[in-house]
């Protein structure tokens, strides 16, 4: 059985206080509590400050580019399918730059887990404002406060029929890590959004901002999170302010169950080679 | 009589002028014939004109040819836009029911009015104007229309025996109302003898590479539409799947790239396919696989520049795009393949050279080798084979122990560290873009990042694998014609045909230019006073190329062509004569 210890990497180079501290711990305990050995494990990560995730997580990992961090990581999943994927990265590189592989990545539905950690900022490149920046925040590019509606990922993802959409808060690691522990089991494509404080950058999102605002559905005795109607009735109502597993579908069937010839040998495992009657087969195709 | 017949079908788009150039080169090619096509398209999907060449011959053709003998014209337009390529005494054919052909000037061409609307009818269905057309081509060729029921059935089979026959009986319909109308005949050069069908094969350059890639080993294809690149997906979404491999329509050319990437991180070769404006969306990731000193392929078939420029036409110019792309400088492999056999060969090589070095291999192809269909002999299976280079094993990492394995281990006097796969103990590892220190750690310190830079130039200083300088004709000329990629064939035809007038060239052409053979080019060029360098751009980037890389600023001519068709023989002789004083040399 692994251990927290297996998971650990360099030390991380977060501001003290970062919320993506309280995202690592959860993904690093929600592994250990699946009995995941570290090596099984590929953490691909965008660019930000979140985007270091994969160099402090502890597996196998690529810090890939800006907003790249989905399709790369699909394919690590499908070249081999024994391996427990992660994407992780910020609001920034997902909803801004990466928005088009966040909507395709629900629809191709590959059975991985995205870990956003959404702090409503650009944290690496000192304070611009996000997609998800809440009107009217002031940053150093909106001195007079945001005026475009903020990207609503959950909403997103209930429209998109994500088959697993969840929201934490890096305030609340014992839910965040049964967040994480139910996407990963959830076969198919799970979204867990992170509210992760930026500490320095973030003056109004912030731990306290959290704690009084948010509603955690997972303690709503009736709460169904099978009812995508009612998910997003609540997500819109709260201002999305939930957190819990807002929705899942375990029935809907993943990219890898569907797709015509996807053998059930991992792809990394399979013979370079082609048999003399393989050759045969596709020569007569040009003849 | 001619060697080889050129014969071609133009219309507008939308009229099936596609399927009838298909159905009768690859009946062609069925009868033992060698045939070379070339599809003129435009990028929209009804009206304007279109049309399908056919080349035929009883030996292996490497171009489209420059003449026409028989135009089958579904519209005036077909006759006015090809007329300049008819030969004396050409036939045109043409639907009476549809229009009276007229000649733009009073060249001799046999113009044959048709009625293959009614004929078609007659038939069962005026839909099959288009085998009468067919019939009555192959009465001018002599050819007997039964040999083409193999092709007719297959392609019809599935809708019943009726149509089949439908189809046949408009076939030879159009045969009996040539045959008995008209006397104009060009029959088809006699076959030298009955090849088998395994050594008599149709591929395009855009199969071979799909083909090339699954021989290679690689087993995941992430691409994105686009012309002309689309049919390399198309292949190996038929194919791929059968052999354990995984094609995935990525929602853009930036996933596309990244997913080859990441699949290639985790152990599977992968490669992605696309032209022009998907490359340039590449260039971001491209710059990854370089710094991360992760394997991936990608393949470029190069369409008309820049933007969307001309999007179904020809060209060669990402050229440079393909050398210097990315920004910061990283490592990489430029590989031109000048026929379809080299599409097929080089591609499965490029597999091997993406993990022996750990950078991107690029496979420049274009427009003109990857659609155009062709008759050849073989593919060099015989010469595939795989390479993973330092790739570690469960047993290599477990000797090492924990924490002792180094992604970007520094030590290495090749510059390429081993690579570990994930799955693999004591193989942890982040595979990244920054700059980083041995073990995969982001770094900003300069004696690492010096050490990092050298390391991965190393890589490439010694490149041995193979020349990608060929060299044909005279070894002694002084006059040389230089290309690279797909205008192989149209080089060495042209240098034939000046040959047999007694004027010896010599031809040199490249299937790799990254990194540059500069040895194997400069022993090829000695002895040589004059070069004419022949490419499908407007700047001359390979003429630009070899003037950075050896030098022979004043020997180097050009011979461009960027208006999105290909050369034809006839430009290339023309300028051959003018820049090497024909005469003088022998
Ligand atoms: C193509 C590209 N554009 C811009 C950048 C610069 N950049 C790096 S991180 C970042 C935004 C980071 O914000 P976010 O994704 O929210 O992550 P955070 O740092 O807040 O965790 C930007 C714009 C880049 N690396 N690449
Ligand atoms: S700048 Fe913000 S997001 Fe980045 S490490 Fe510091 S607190 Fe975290």
């Amino acid at each position: 059985m692994s251990t927290m210890a297996d998971f650990k990497a360099e030390k991380p180079t977060w501001c003290p206080g970062c919320g993506d501290f309280g995202v690592l711990n959860a993904m690093q305990k929600a592994c250990v509590n699946l009995g995941l050995a570290p090596e099984q494990v590929v953490v691909v990560s965008g660019i930000g400050c979140s985007g270091k995730m994969s160099q402090h997580f502890g597996g196998y990992g690529v810090h890939s580019l800006h907003g790249r961090s989905l399709p790369t990581a699909q394919a690590v999943k499908l070249a081999n399918r024994e391996l427990t994927v992660f994407a992780a990265g910020g609001d920034g590189d997902g909803y801004g730059i990466g928005m088009g592989h966040f909507i395709h990545a629900m629809k191709r539905n590959i059975d991985m887990t995205y870990v956003v950690m959404d702090n409503h900022i650009y944290g690496l490149t000192t304070g611009q404002a996000s997609p998800t920046s809440d009107v009217g925040h002031q940053t150093k590019t909106s001195p007079h406060g945001t005026i475009e509606s903020p990207i609503a990922p959950l909403q997103l993802a209930l429209a998109q029929n994500c088959g697993f959409v969840a929201q934490g808060f890096s305030g609340n690691l014992k839910q965040l890590i049964s967040l994480i522990e139910r996407a990963v089991t959830h076969k198919g494509f799970s979204l867990v959004n992170v509210f992760s404080p930026c500490v320095t950058f973030n003056k109004i999102n912030t731990y306290d901002f959290y704690r009084e605002h948010l509603v955690n559905l997972d303690e709503e005795a009736g709460y169904n999170t099978h009812d995508r109607l009612t998910a997003l009735d609540r997500v819109v109502g709260a201002s999305n302010l939930v957190t819990g597993v807002i929705y899942e579908d375990p029935t809907r069937l993943s990219f890898a169950d569907e797709l015509f010839g996807y053998p059930k040998q991992p792809l990394a495992q399979a013979s370079l080679e082609l048999s003399k009657e393989n050759y045969a087969e596709i020569l007569t195709s040009f003849q | 009589m001619s060697e080889d017949i050129g014969w071609k079908v133009g219309g507008k788009q939308g009229e099936g002028i596609d399927s009838t150039g298909d159905i009768y080169a690859v009946a062609l090619h069925r009868m033992g014939y060698y045939v070379f096509t070339y599809r003129h398209f435009m990028s929209l999907i009804k009206g304007g004109h279109t049309n399908y060449k056919v080349r035929s011959s009883n030996q292996v053709l490497r171009h489209h040819g420059d003449l026409v003998h028989v135009l089958v014209a579904f519209d005036p337009t077909t006759i006015d836009y090809n007329w300049h390529e008819l030969v004396d005494g050409a036939v045109v054919i043409y639907d009476t029911a549809e229009f009276e052909a007229k000649a733009p000037d009073t060249r001799n061409v046999n113009l044959c009015g048709v009625p293959l609307t009614e004929l078609a009818k007659e038939s069962g269905n005026s839909i099959m104007k288009n085998m009468v057309a067919i019939g009555a081509s192959a009465c001018i060729h002599e050819l007997d229309v039964e040999a083409l029921r193999p092709v007719i059935q297959e392609k019809f089979g599935k809708k019943g025996p009726a149509v089949v026959e439908q189809n046949m009986a408009a076939l030879q319909r159009g045969f009996a109302y040539f045959e008995e109308h008209f006397t104009v005949r060009f029959p088809l050069p006699r076959l030298k003898e009955q090849i088998p069908a395994t050594t008599h094969l149709y591929a395009s350059g855009n199969q071979a590479v799909g083909f090339g890639a699954l021989a290679g080993g690689c087993r995941f294809l992430s691409a994105y539409p686009i012309t002309p690149a689309t049919e390399i997906m198309y292949w190996a979404i038929a194919q791929f799947p059968r052999y354990g491999g995984v094609v995935v329509q990525a929602e853009d050319e930036i996933a596309a790239m990244n997913m080859a990437i990441g699949a290639n991180f985790t152990g599977v070769r992968a490669m992605t396919s696309t032209s022009g404006p998907g490359f340039s969306l590449m260039m971001e990731a491209l710059g990854l696989a370089g710094m991360s000193e992760t394997p991936v392929v990608v393949v470029d078939v190069q369409r008309s520049g820049p933007s969307t420029g001309l999007p179904t036409k020809t060209e060669q110019s990402d050229l440079n795009e393909a050398l210097y792309g990315t920004h910061g400088e990283i490592q990489r492999i430029v590989l031109t393949p000048r026929t379809v056999e080299e599409c097929f060969l080089l591609t499965a090589e490029a597999f091997n050279l993406a993990e022996r070095y750990q950078l991107p291999v690029i496979v420049l192809s274009d427009m003109y080798l990857g659609m155009s269909s062709q008759t050849i002999n073989e593919f060099p299976l015989d010469q595939i084979h795989h390479d993973r280079g330092k790739l570690l094993q469960v047993a290599d990492l477990e000797k090492m122990g924990a924490n002792t394995y180094q992604r970007y281990n520094l030590d290495v006097a090749d510059g390429i560290s081993a690579r570990a796969l994930p799955g693999q103990k004591n193989g942890r590892h982040v595979a990244l873009g920054n700059e980083h220190s041995a073990v995969g750690l982001e770094i900003e310190d300069m004696p690492t990042r010096r050490a990092q830079v050298a390391k991965r130039q190393r890589k490439l200083a010694d490149f041995q694998h193979f020349t990608g300088v060929y060299q044909e004709g005279n070894e002694k000329a002084s006059a040389v014609l230089i290309g690279f990629g797909s205008t192989w064939g149209v080089l060495e035809e042209a240098r034939l045909v000046l040959e047999n007038s007694g004027f010896y060239l010599k031809h040199i052409h490249f299937s790799r230019l990254a990194p540059f053979p500069v040895e194997a080019f400069q022993k090829a060029m000695q002895g040589v006073e004059t070069a004419l360098v022949v490419e499908q751009n407007s700047t001359g980037q390979l003429a630009e190329l070899i003037q950075k890389e050896v030098g022979f600023h004043d020997r180097l001519h050009r011979c461009l062509r960027f208006d999105g068709d290909p050369f034809t023989l006839q430009e290339i002789i023309a300028r051959s004569e003018q820049v090497f004083s024909l005469g003088v040399l022998h």
